[in-house]
């Protein structure tokens, strides 16, 4: 298929927060992929996204739609992750009240992303920015 | 379960949707966390919260979930219902609280999740 998109997520922007992932679920449905592998692309993608809004100042969201996989790299200008390790267990959270006032924020975000993607890679340096990269296969 | 009779147990009004009245839920999950909500088998699930605002709707989008009740007298915004419209949900509120709701309706005979 060889599509791509590209949107900017605002960081703290929680009226807009998931158009991404909503935009994407519609082309995804477009295309016609079965709506369980839509279902956990676009979960992956609305929490990655959730994380950009709720932690850094702005980020790009990219998508790469392939005839067998999408990938979607996720990178921001931000805080950076110190120890990845420690932000993927359930549980571990670092967010704001604002953010647990939309009903997140309890440490459950990159777990669902790694549940839900079928690979995951996060690199992060403190003070600049965190990429995420994840890719589903359809 | 009907949604008609989740509006009647739950003494609800039905703020978007009444063209789906009829259509049936099988499970409920009550919760205000939307992470644990984005964790479950969706199938003709009831999401039950007193979480109101726009991110629970765009949850319940990302999820698949059709039909939301809104506790504790929490009223829907119009971004809220024209979202929600948008993507072919249920919208209820209900004065009860989540605890009272929850029983209500699994005595009624909503099946939990888990």
């Amino acid at each position: 298929m060889g599509i791509e998109q590209q949107y900017t997520v605002k960081g703290g922007d929680f009226s807009h927060a998931g158009s991404a992932s909503s935009h994407v679920r519609k082309l995804l449905k477009q295309l016609e992929i079965a709506p369980e592998k839509i279902r956990r692309i676009v979960i992956a993608l609305y929490e990655a996204e959730m994380n950009i809004v709720a932690h850094a100042s702005s980020g790009i969201v990219r998508i790469f739609l392939e005839k067998d996989a999408i990938i979607m790299v996720l990178e921001d200008q931000g805080p950076g992750i110190p120890d990845i390790e420690q932000a993927m267990k359930e549980g571990f959270s670092t967010a704001s009240r604002k953010v647990r006032e939309m009903g997140f924020g309890a440490g459950m975000g990159l777990a669902n992303m790694k549940r839900n993607a079928d690979l995951l890679e996060i690199t992060s340096t403190v003070r600049v920015g965190t990429t995420v990269r994840m890719t589903n296969y359809f | 379960m009907k949604i008609s009779e989740i509006l009647e147990l739950c003494d609800a009004r039905l703020v978007c949707g009444n063209e789906r009245i009829s259509n049936e839920v099988t499970s409920a999950f009550s919760s205000d966390l939307m992470s644990d909500v984005l964790m479950l088998p969706a199938e003709k699930l009831l999401l039950i919260t007193g979480l109101c605002n726009i991110q629970t709707i765009r949850t319940a989008e990302m999820a698949e979930i059709r039909c939301i009740l809104f506790v504790r007298n929490k009223r829907a915004t119009e971004e809220m219902k024209s979202l929600a419209n948008e993507h072919g949900m249920v919208i209820l509120e209900t004065p009860f609280s989540l605890f009272r709701t929850s029983g209500l309706l699994f005595a009624g005979g909503l099946k939990p999740v888990y």
